[in-house]
């Protein structure tokens, strides 16, 4: 029986990396859907959205395509690092992020949405800019919100198999994530350490989610979102 | 009607020279549907005025104007020199640079934040040895000291709205703005919190626009009353005089008139003082309660310069008119209507009566008196009303 480590490092890495990014990316995104009044934002709503009903296969067919040096983005990365973003750790986050967006952005818009808008109303009265207001008022009332956007990002990194066959290959320490060495063992019939590795990957994704709902319950009931009225 | 126009709108703010004025002029379409807008032009010095209106008035649509919660369609508002919104001018503060004082119907407290955090929250420009001299100044004028550390869900309704009073207050504003903010409270704890409100603005006279639908709080803070109805002003002035005239059903029905009858003029009495109407039920929200006799009552009221046949509206206190079981004699009331009980309803410790005498009348009398009349639905009586018990009111 095997169980590739270094695999697991990788994984691992890589959804607390993507998990990170996307807190910062999905913040105003998501508060650009949540407050924004235009009236094409459903077609944004819509884009966002996209990933989650797409097979990963055309989101990581299309990432190729972008990261390629056949595309103004690629060879721009190109012409930066000397090599393509296709098949490196780099490329893998970038391809992350798009594929887990809606998994942050929705709980998080979610999540603003569902502030009392008189508490944000309350606080410009009181002569606050609206980026106080977010840190200071929206932010920690939405904190289950926000709280429970990561921890789907971060599940969702952590399992993801298709956009990283697609993008980022199967190179050992850079792309070889866990979902990977999983096909790997069971292509090459090694079914102990598939077993093997895979409960671990199992036991992993329920602790993690565990202790952030586990939290996020506590959360609850010690700073419910409104008081009593 | 009568010639008395001071009790409508007074648009002339000429003789208020004080500085820390609030003039307003705001005109909204509250919604792109309707044809209902706000359209007010007023004044309000420092003290209290008072804003009254049945809801969808468009009262706390004029607040939110005034704080810059929501854009109107035009005008321009103003406290002493400074201009808020002019959108003639393209002038358009933005709300957290116009130190508006604003205490929200639900008092919107930061449920995360303690008691001093919340306070605290508008004191960010100032340094923090300023800060907590204001915040110790006004925790002991709203009497909340002891608070400090609790969050706004730990303490009662009433600690709530002091706190709500203080965060708003603290910053200094140029004006408060105050949305039926002591609506849940008892009489009791709302006095004590007025009149702590009342202290605190002696040494600062800024303008407080207080919103209400209760009477007792009319009565008690007014020094102004502006009467808000389909989001117009149609009255202004001090209570006593918006009340005792009232010549508007909105004004009428914070006077507490609970019978509004339309009515025609029939006979002019100039003689006398008096002239005769003929009564139609007003406004019923029981249709089957509507002319239930197709021939007119007549009813004797004051006189006032009205033509013949001209419409009118009648209000009469359900507290000013007498019942009798026998058909009374030798009274100086000039109306004594006979009439069919239709309902004896206990409200608390006071019986409200429906008597139908062509129109459907409200009579309040006491628990003793149904007692020893025997009223009950289906009896007989007679309804005595004294002329100078009948208001009238524009139509």
């Amino acid at each position: 029986m095997f169980i590739d480590w270094q695999a697991f490092w990788l994984t691992l890495r890589l959804a607390v990396i993507v998990a990170a990014l996307l807190l910062v990316i999905g913040l105003p995104v998501a508060y650009w859907i949540a407050f924004s009044r235009w009236r094409w934002k459903f077609l944004v709503e819509a884009v966002v959205a996209l990933p989650i009903v797409l097979p990963p296969t055309v989101l990581g067919f299309y990432l190729l395509v972008a990261l390629g040096p056949h595309s103004p983005l690629g060879r721009w990365w190109i012409s930066l690092t000397g090599h393509t973003l296709a098949f490196t750790f780099t490329g893998l986050v970038l391809g992350s992020i798009l594929y887990s967006l809606p998994f942050a952005v929705q709980p998080f818009a979610a999540a603003f949405a569902g502030v009392d808008r008189k508490l944000i109303a309350a606080s410009s009265t009181l002569g606050a800019s609206p980026l106080k207001t977010f840190f200071r008022v929206i932010v920690p009332l939405s904190k289950p919100g926000l709280i429970t956007g990561l921890a789907l990002t971060f599940a969702h990194t952590m399992g993801e198999f298709g956009v990283v066959l697609m993008v980022g290959g199967n190179i050992p320490g850079v792309t070889r994530t866990v979902s990977i060495e999983i096909y790997d063992q069971v292509q090459a019939s090694n079914y102990a350490s598939a077993n093997a590795t895979a409960l671990l990957l199992l036991v992993i994704c329920f602790a993690m989610l565990a202790i952030v709902y586990g939290l996020n319950r506590r959360s609850w009931l010690m700073v419910p979102l409104h008081g009593p009225k | 009607m009568d010639g008395n126009k001071t009790h409508l709108v007074s648009q002339s703010g000429d003789g208020v020279a004080a500085s820390r004025t609030l003039r307003a002029q705001v005109r909204k379409r509250l919604t792109a549907e309707s044809d209902f807008a706000l359209d007010v032009d007023f004044h309000a010095p420092p003290g209290f005025t008072i804003l009254f209106g049945a809801s969808g008035a468009g009262k706390t649509t004029l607040l939110d104007c005034i704080a810059g919660l929501t854009e109107p369609d035009s005008g321009r508002i103003a406290i002493g020199e400074e201009c808020l919104l002019d959108r003639a001018a393209h002038i358009h503060l933005p709300v957290e640079k116009r130190r508006v004082g604003y205490v929200f119907q639900d008092l919107a407290l930061f449920p995360h934040l303690t008691v001093e955090e919340n306070v605290d929250y508008g004191l960010a420009h100032l340094p923090r040895a300023e800060r907590d001299r204001r915040i110790d100044a006004i925790l002991g004028a709203f009497r909340i000291p002891h608070l400090r550390h609790r969050r706004p869900r730990e303490i009662s309704g009433g600690e709530r709205q002091r706190v709500a009073l203080a965060r708003a207050l603290v910053t200094d504003p140029v004006i408060l703005l105050l949305d039926e903010p002591l609506a849940a409270l008892d009489a009791a704890t709302k006095t004590r919190i007025i009149d702590d409100l009342r202290a605190w603005n002696l040494a600062r006279r800024i303008p407080i626009l207080y919103v209400t639908h209760s009477r007792e709080e009319v009565f008690a803070l007014g020094e102004n009353v502006l009467v808000l109805d389909q989001g117009r002003i149609v009255a202004q002035g001090p209570p006593h005089q918006v009340l005792s005239a009232p010549q508007q059903e909105t004004v009428a029905q914070l006077a507490g008139f609970e019978n509004i009858l339309d009515a025609t003029v029939e006979a002019l009495h100039p003689d006398r003082g008096t002239m005769t109407c003929f009564l139609f039920q007003g406004k019923s929200e029981n249709p089957d309660e509507r002319m239930l006799r197709r021939e007119p009552v007549p009813l004797e009221t004051p006189l006032v310069r009205a033509d013949l046949g001209s419409a009118l509206r009648i209000g009469i206190r359900a507290g000013d008119i007498l019942l009798a079981i026998v058909p009374p004699v030798g009274l100086s009331a000039r109306n004594v209507i006979p009439g069919v009980v239709v309902s004896v309803e206990r409200q608390d410790a006071m019986i409200s009566a429906k008597v139908n005498c062509g129109v459907v009348l409200e009579v309040h009398l006491t628990l003793a008196a149904r007692e020893s009349l025997r009223l009950e639905p289906g009896r007989e009586v007679w309804l005595v009303i004294k002329t100078y018990s009948c208001h009238l009111m524009q139509k």
